[in-house]
């Protein structure tokens, strides 16, 4: 092993832990639990841009941790565990492919994803090839937990964590986007969310289920 | 010092044998105020062991000697097992006949005969519960390996006591396979002890049970060695965590006499906060389907597994 | 030390001249049961220890030792050579055979299918070719022994000819067997290397082009893979072995499939020289798919002969995973990790060889004594046969990869080789060789469960049947062996620090690396230097030995011992049945649930108000469905397209003979 200095390993620990809880997402059940999770990656991606922003002293860095700490940790979480409240939708109880096998195509993903992260971490000048593997990860698997789950509830999330990887991606091969684009994609995110939000009820009003295998009736029939 | 070796041994291995009921007392005192109960006594275990053992053997009609000896080689394997394990000290000399290969190799030859022994007779509960107990082994015990080798590759040696060495000395520093591997390491504790999501040590519910299915053709001394062998496990899991995750406090080579001192209230410190901590989490979850069992043990498994892929991803 | 004289080598043909001189003995008196039991089984087995003492005693020496015999075409000689690599075989091949034709001797049954004396033929003919395998140094004397090999074998598989589904799984084994060999004669086509020469010393020395050395490399591995039961071309195993008479199935499973691990370890480490790493991908993949494959479907079959047969495929898994990963650490530059998974591999042949025919000559025995195979008939047979049953718990235990027996011994080596994984210099490698690790020891703990419902459905429980309340133990020249072969798997375990010496030669001569020993106690395995990780299977048995002997006492000394027996506690329900146990369907009910995909199942379930409820299943693989009926279709169709030049008229045949002389000559002309 080589010794590696403690933030580094640190930042490495928060890059794996981003990983472990974008598993255990995409083995959860329960709505309110996903949400919860989505709240702790929120927080370690919080506490990933802080311990960078102290590495290299980047002053816009610091505004992105406490931009993350709002919006990903209290904001969204609250507004999403309202919305479940709400619209009564606690379990996803049917994922499209269970979970053993949805691991098992994540366990894929990540290995694809490391190979893909080679060269890209070759071009970045100050990402490991680890930190860039985990954040394409975190997006392919997010990915996944869309494609496998029938709820819209979960699959927001799912989009949300895909944010998630982009912004850990973002940060860790270039120090972070420029801060106005961040400010964009925050704005996006909650704006997305807010819309999805409203979206949900008219779905639910329509097929009174959240179930999103009853927009299939919606195709043209041939 | 090849003295001090020799008690270090003889200590871990009484220790284990006398803290095992207690653990289990402990485990179920904790769960017991959590659940707003009045706690039993902590030394209840120890009264239904010295009950069974003076009461009469009943034994089947049918019952072949495997039956009879089953008992006694399940036993065996859990003693030897606590001696292997570095709970106290990492200068054991009996380490050199067992890796933690062997180890879970250990654990599985118990899990076989036990099986075995719950097929002998040849009722429904029997053959059903050997099954059920199969049927976690096949995953749970390739997740534990796993968990094992991630500390393996981070020490090179599958020597348990060279591992708890290696990772006690700080070199390592954070590791994030370890935390996948420890997440894996206490779905499979759960697991492989019978304890809530997976079974219900209190229950002799023909839906759910599995250890207590196994065992109940078993009365008497047998079925108290049986017993005191699956706390016997239960404490050996423990201990296994604490060499993998939690190395601090076991008294390491160069310390001398001075540092088994020390290890001994340390060990008890961790076996208390971990009783404490297993009984949270059987407090607040709930037992799982049987049919879900498997699907628990392969987020175990691919756990590890995903553990090790980092281990090797960020290492490389 | 023995010293080498060209004796060692003499010694074995003659040896195995005399497994032939034994078998045509048996024409003497073809009819007569008790001359080829009692007489001539028992002398081929005592061949066969001899032909182990020599082999022995050759891979200790660790020489080489050539022969050519003027025997065969009249410039062809036959050129035969004894090295480490065939003596280690030699050695397997003796020693087991010794157990298995003691077996033999008591086993075979009068009017069961051939005579006797033919089978006795057969036999010893199947015997003496896999020896030839094992000893011939050039392509023709190898490709001439390993045809003589699959053909005995053939017979021996179609002994009880008269039942249709045995003379299809022979077919089916013969032609896959053939498919196998095309790829041997074109494999050795391509190692000859443009010299036209055949003998081996001529492939070491030829020099290949990197395509046509990895073109070798892969027809070798399906050539040998076919014979050694590698997914996917494995579909002849589950049918050939079921089918074939006990003995003859052991020594199938033990024996043969080995000759082809033989093959894979000739041609890929001696012959082709040093290999390029990603060779060994493909061994190392299709390995671990086989290991996986097996034993899933050995977990959901209800025939235990079948059971079995897919341990074996599982078996041959981990042998191909080794070999892949022996390449690959080779390949790399790492020549002492490499001779560590190689020795695991070694080791894993002569355990399976050892416990599975142990198992395999278990169930005959208990075929004999009830005349069911299906797992679904038997139960408590360990009160009926204990000799039996005491002999293979060993053989379970011990390919179930429990310590201290011999199948952990190289699971454990294998495992620790695997750990080496990221030393490995290619980046994408490193990664997917823990998931390999994953799946080996997600096999190993499959393993476990299916010898589990093995065991425990034969042998413990009630009775399923009332007949069984008549089976009786095995006799005597059974029993010997059976002990002979449990001993062997007790052996294997408790001593590999010795077994592993003696391999020392082998992975010196394919690899050029010795495994160097790092602890210097004799019961202390520790083959890994600069690591400190040892297993002592003496210590650990002693140890276990000795805690289950103080609690006996001490449970003896303080308490009493008084014993009570009662019938079975049946819940107050009254009337415990044997059909309320499990079934095999039912221990196997789990892993077919879990991994529903891989099986084709076909089941039928009784109606809710039937008075007579029957439930059957049936599970077939899907490959037949996905790629051999597709290929056996096509060949249909090309044959009935090529049927169309067959037109029934003597003129028109004359006219294709006239053509063809004319074509000919006009080449010749030509030229």
């Amino acid at each position: 092993m080589t010794h590696l200095p403690l933030d580094q390993q640190m930042l490495d620990s928060c890059a794996a832990l981003l990983l472990l809880l974008s598993f255990a997402m995409l083995s959860q059940r329960r709505v309110v639990t996903l949400v919860n999770l989505y709240a702790v990656q929120g927080a370690v991606l919080a506490a990933a841009t802080l311990l960078l922003a102290w590495r290299t002293g980047e002053g816009h860095l610091y505004l992105s941790a406490a931009l993350t700490l709002a919006l990903k940790v209290a904001f969204l979480p609250w507004l999403l565990h309202r919305l479940i409240r709400r619209l009564e939708v606690y379990w996803d109880t049917e994922p499209l492919l269970n979970v053993s096998g949805t691991m098992l195509a994540g366990l894929l993903i990540v290995v694809f994803a490391f190979a893909l992260a080679q060269p890209i971490a070759l071009l970045a000048s100050t990402a490991t090839r680890s930190a860039v593997g985990i954040a394409v990860s975190v997006v392919l698997l997010a990915f996944l937990m869309m494609i496998t789950r029938r709820k819209a509830m979960s699959q927001v999330v799912g989009f949300l964590s895909m944010e998630n990887g982009v912004f850990f991606g973002a940060m860790s091969a270039s120090y972070g986007m420029p801060m106005v684009v961040e400010l964009g994609v925050a704005l996006d995110v909650l704006v997305a969310v807010l819309v999805l939000g409203v979206f949900f009820f008219q779905i639910r009003e329509r097929f009174e289920s959240l179930d999103l295998h009853h927009l299939e009736s919606l195709k043209e029939h041939e | 010092m090849r003295a001090l070796d020799w008690i270090t041994q003889v200590l871990e291995v009484v220790a284990a044998l006398a803290a095992a009921p207690v653990f289990l007392g402990w485990l179920n005192q904790c769960r017991a105020w959590l659940q707003n109960r009045r706690a039993p006594s902590l030394w209840l275990p120890y009264r239904s062991l010295h009950k069974l053992f003076h009461k009469e053997a009943v034994i089947a009609d049918n019952a072949s000697s495997l039956f009879r000896i089953a008992p006694y080689v399940v036993f065996g394997a859990m003693v030897l097992a606590a001696g292997i394990i570095p709970s106290m000290g990492t200068r054991l000399p009996l380490v050199v006949a067992a890796d933690a290969i062997a180890l879970v190799g250990l654990f599985a030859a118990a899990r076989v005969f036990m099986s075995l022994a719950a097929m002998d007779v040849g009722t429904a509960f029997g053959t059903l519960g050997a099954r059920r107990e199969m049927m976690v082994g096949f995953l749970a015990e390739p997740a534990l390996l796993m968990v094992i080798f991630v500390a393996s590759l981070i020490s090179s040696s599958t020597a348990l006591p060279a591992i708890t060495e290696n990772l006690a000395s700080g070199r390592i520093g954070l590791s994030p396979g370890l935390a996948f591997s420890a997440v894996a390491f206490v779905l499979v504790l759960l697991a492989e002890n019978a304890r809530i999501p997976v079974d219900n040590p209190a229950t002799h519910l023909e839906l759910t049970m599995i250890h207590e299915a196994m065992v109940l053709e078993y009365s008497a001394r047998h079925l108290a060695l049986m017993e005191w062998a699956a706390q016997l496990k239960l404490f050996n899991y423990v201990c296994i965590g604490f060499a993998l995750f939690l190395p601090w406090g076991v008294a390491r080579a160069h310390i001398g006499p001075v540092g088994l001192l020390v290890a001994i209230p340390a060990l008890a410190v961790k076996l208390a906060a971990a009783g404490a901590g297993l009984a949270l989490i059987e407090t607040v979850s709930a037992k799982m389907r049987v049919m879900r069992i498997p699907e628990f043990l392969a987020t175990a498994f691919l756990f590890a597994v995903l553990g090790l892929l980092v281990h090797v991803l960020l290492g490389a | 030390m023995i010293t080498i004289s060209p004796t060692l080598l003499t010694g074995c043909v003659a040896l195995l001249c005399g497994w032939v001189v034994v078998g045509l003995a048996g024409l003497l008196r073809p009819g007569s049961l008790r001359f080829a039991g009692r007489t001539l089984f028992p002398l081929g087995a005592l061949l066969g220890l001899a032909l182990a003492l020599l082999a022995g005693a050759s891979l200790l020496g660790g020489g080489t030792e050539r022969l050519i015999l003027p025997v065969g075409l009249p410039d062809l000689p036959m050129h035969l050579r004894l090295d480490p690599l065939s003596s280690l075989f030699l050695l397997l091949l003796g020693a087991s055979s010794f157990g298995i034709s003691v077996f033999a001797g008591g086993y075979f049954r009068q009017g069961e299918g051939a005579l006797p004396g033919l089978l006795c033929l057969q036999y010893h003919l199947f015997l003496a070719s896999m020896g030839a395998v094992l000893l011939a140094d050039d392509a023709y004397g190898f490709l001439v022994a390993w045809e003589v090999m699959a053909l005995s074998s053939y017979f021996l598989v179609t002994t009880q000819h008269r039942i249709p589904e045995i003379r299809r799984a022979g077919f089916l084994y013969l032609l896959m067997a053939h498919v196998g060999a095309i790829c041997l004669l074109l494999c050795f086509g391509v190692l000859q290397g443009g010299s036209w020469l055949f003998t081996f010393d001529a492939m070491r020395a030829a020099h290949l082009s990197p395509g046509w050395a990895a073109a070798a490399f892969l027809l070798a591995l399906l050539g040998f893979g076919a014979k050694a039961g590698l997914v996917p071309v494995h579909v002849w195993l589950p049918e050939a072995h079921p089918a074939a008479p006990s003995p003859v199935s052991a020594l199938m499973s033990g024996v043969m499939l080995k000759t082809a691990v033989y093959g894979m370890l000739r041609v890929g480490l001696d012959l082709l020289g040093r290999p390029v790493w990603w060779w060994g991908l493909a061994p190392l993949i299709l390995g671990l798919l086989t290991i996986f494959y097996g034993v899933l479907f050995a977990a959901v079959q209800t025939d235990m002969k079948r059971l079995l047969a897919y341990s074996s495929i599982e078996n041959i898994g981990i042998v191909f995973t080794g070999i892949g990963l022996t390449i690959v650490f080779e390949g790399s530059g790492l020549e002492t990790v490499a001779a560590l998974a190689l020795l695991a591999t070694l080791y894993h042949c002569l355990n399976h060889s050892f416990m599975k025919s142990l198992l395999f000559l278990g169930t005959g025995s208990v075929l004999h004594a009830t005349g069911e195979r299906n797992l679904g008939r038997l139960g408590g047979l360990i009160h009926r046969m204990p000799w039996v049953a005491w002999l293979t718990l060993i053989g379970t235990l011990a390919i179930a990869g429990l310590p201290p027996l011999n199948g952990f011994v190289s699971e454990w080596l294998l495992l620790q080789s695997f750990l080496f994984a990221d030393h490995l210099p290619h980046a994408f490698v490193n990664l997917l060789i823990p998931m390999g690790m994953a799946l080996v020891v997600l096999g190993a703990a499959l393993a476990g469960y299916v010898m589990v419902k093995f065991y425990g459905v034969i042998f413990l429980g009630q009775p399923r049947e009332a007949s069984l309340a008549h089976a009786h133990d095995c006799g005597w020249l059974e029993r010997i062996g059976l002990l002979w072969l449990a001993l062997g798997c007790v052996a294997l375990g408790l001593f590999p620090l010795q077994v592993i010496r003696a391999l020392g030669a082998v992975t010196g001569q394919l690899i050029g690396a010795a495994v160097p020993q790092a602890s210097s106690h004799w019961w202390l395995l520790a083959p890994v230097p600069g690591r400190p990780v040892s297993y002592g299977p003496l210590v650990f048995l002693t140890a276990t030995l000795a805690v289950v002997f103080l609690t006996v006492l001490a449970v003896r000394l303080t308490y009493h011992q008084r014993v009570r027996r009662a019938p079975a506690w049946d819940c107050a329900f009254g009337g415990l049945t044997p059909r309320m146990q499990d079934t095999a369907e039912g221990f196997g009910q789990p892993i077919r649930h879990l991994f529903q995909s891989f099986f084709e199942i076909e089941r039928e379930l009784p109606a809710p108000a039937d008075r007579t409820p029957r439930y059957r299943i049936a599970i077939r693989e899907r490959i037949w469905r996905l790629a051999y009926e597709p290929l056996s279709n096509a060949v249909e169709r090309l044959a009935n397209a090529a049927a169309r030049v067959q037109q029934g008229r003597i003129s028109v045949y004359l006219l294709y003979g006239f053509v063809t002389l004319i074509v000919l000559l006009a080449v010749a002309l030509m030229s």
